[in-house]
């Protein structure tokens, strides 16, 4: 061995796991959204106070969930397959809890500004969605819309035949209004034990 | 002139970066290797320049790979490939650290690493690299928040291709030969493993 080769060694063996560890959160994930769900978990994030409008017209904000718990996913309703799943999913939960608790509410938020309030109400209808314990709602303006997607980190790229390629993912909003989880990809609610 | 060259790609790949990280498969197998190629020909004007201590400490070019290893799995990541595109400071960092932390170690180290661990090298990378494009090719979900499933598909293929390219031409070289216009020896890579084998220079 040459002089300065340990120290080199050790420096880029240093640097370099060093790196690793910090992209993967620990060796723990290696996607975008694996990272986030580990860093929302440690820290919850306060939701800005958006206004939207339910399917049924009426205006509100997450404020008015005070003390609830809220299960949120993005959705928009030309969506052919994954927002299916979701619905089914929602509907199934709702169903389940409706009988033991109040405290839970669901919530489907449309990230596709060419949806409106009757598009929302056909959505809804789909999946047998009543206000105000499952609102499919949109924010009012492009504004709110922007400050929910980024406060949940939501990423929505078009899928190249005027649809959106999204994740199907569940965010759970805490009591005092913060998304404070986010489910493992592919987990479904209704199989969580309530 | 050539030095020139080699900047003014390098500025022109920034310039493109938009409708070349669009794609997946552009992403992963043309701009990331072009990144690593010009710090791989800055390597090639910088080798007269090169600090005393580390062609010292950089004993048999074993840090300096290892540098390379680190760098390039750091930017394949699909958390990274996804923050490259999500801000452009990052990719900043891609666009300064693939050359100047990959691609000139490469070719700073390469040369001083034996002919047995340069096949060490390509034995253990160009397998990884069909894995990795195996994963992605069969992945049911997606990777990258930027990326559709189908670029993902396209990307998997693509980094097979590539695999399987660098594998022909690998042992084109250790069984054929270099051509002619890379050793002037002519010595084949076989040859430099086997001095390598039997404690040769």
């Amino acid at each position: 061995m040459t002089r300065g080769f340990a120290p080199l060694l050790g420096l880029v063996l240093c640097v370099g796991v060093g790196a690793l560890a910090w992209a993967t959160e620990g060796f723990r994930v290696i996607t975008s959204e694996g990272a986030r769900q580990v860093s929302i978990a440690r820290h919850p994030i306060p939701i800005p106070n958006v206004r939207l409008i339910d399917q049924d017209g009426h205006t509100f904000s997450f404020g008015d969930y005070h003390g609830r718990t809220i299960f949120v996913d993005f959705i928009y309703t030309r969506c052919p397959k994954l927002c299916g799943e979701l619905g089914d999913d929602f509907r199934q939960a709702l169903s389940r809890s409706d009988a033991k608790n109040g405290h839970v509410a669901f919530l489907s938020i449309s990230f596709d500004r060419a949806d409106d309030r009757e598009a929302l109400q056909l959505y809804a209808d789909r999946y047998a969605a009543r206000a105000p314990r499952w609102r499919v709602a949109m924010p009012y303006d492009a504004r709110g819309l922007s400050m929910l997607l980024q406060t949940f980190g939501v990423t929505v790229i078009p899928d190249g035949m005027g649809g959106f390629v999204h994740d199907g993912t569940i965010y759970a909003v805490d009591e005092s209004g913060r998304v404070a989880r986010i489910l493992d990809p592919g987990a479904r609610i209704a199989a969580v034990p309530p | 002139m050539t030095r020139g060259l080699v900047l003014v790609v390098w500025g022109i790949l920034w310039l493109v970066r938009t409708p070349l990280e669009s794609d997946m498969a552009l992403h992963m197998t043309v701009q990331l290797p072009l990144l690593i190629g010009i710090g791989y020909m800055l390597a090639t004007f910088l080798r007269p320049h090169e600090p005393r201590w580390f062609a010292r400490a950089d004993w048999f070019g074993i840090p300096g790979l290892l540098l390379v290893v680190f760098a390039t799995s750091f930017w394949m990541l699909p958390r990274m490939l996804d923050l490259a595109l999500s801000d452009p400071w990052i990719d900043l960092i891609k666009f300064a650290s693939l050359p100047l932390l990959a691609g000139l170690p490469l070719g700073l180290s390469w040369s001083r690493m034996p002919g047995l661990g340069r096949a060490f090298l390509w034995a253990n990378f160009i397998p990884k690299l069909a894995a990795i494009g195996g994963l992605y090719l069969a992945a049911p979900t997606r990777l990258c928040a930027y990326y559709r499933l189908d670029q993902q598909t396209t990307a998997g293929a693509a980094l097979i291709a590539v695999a399987v390219a660098l594998g022909l031409s690998w042992s084109a070289v250790l069984f054929i030969g270099s051509p002619p216009f890379w050793s002037k020896g002519g010595e084949n890579a076989v040859e430099r493993m086997r001095g390598a084998a039997s404690g040769g220079p």
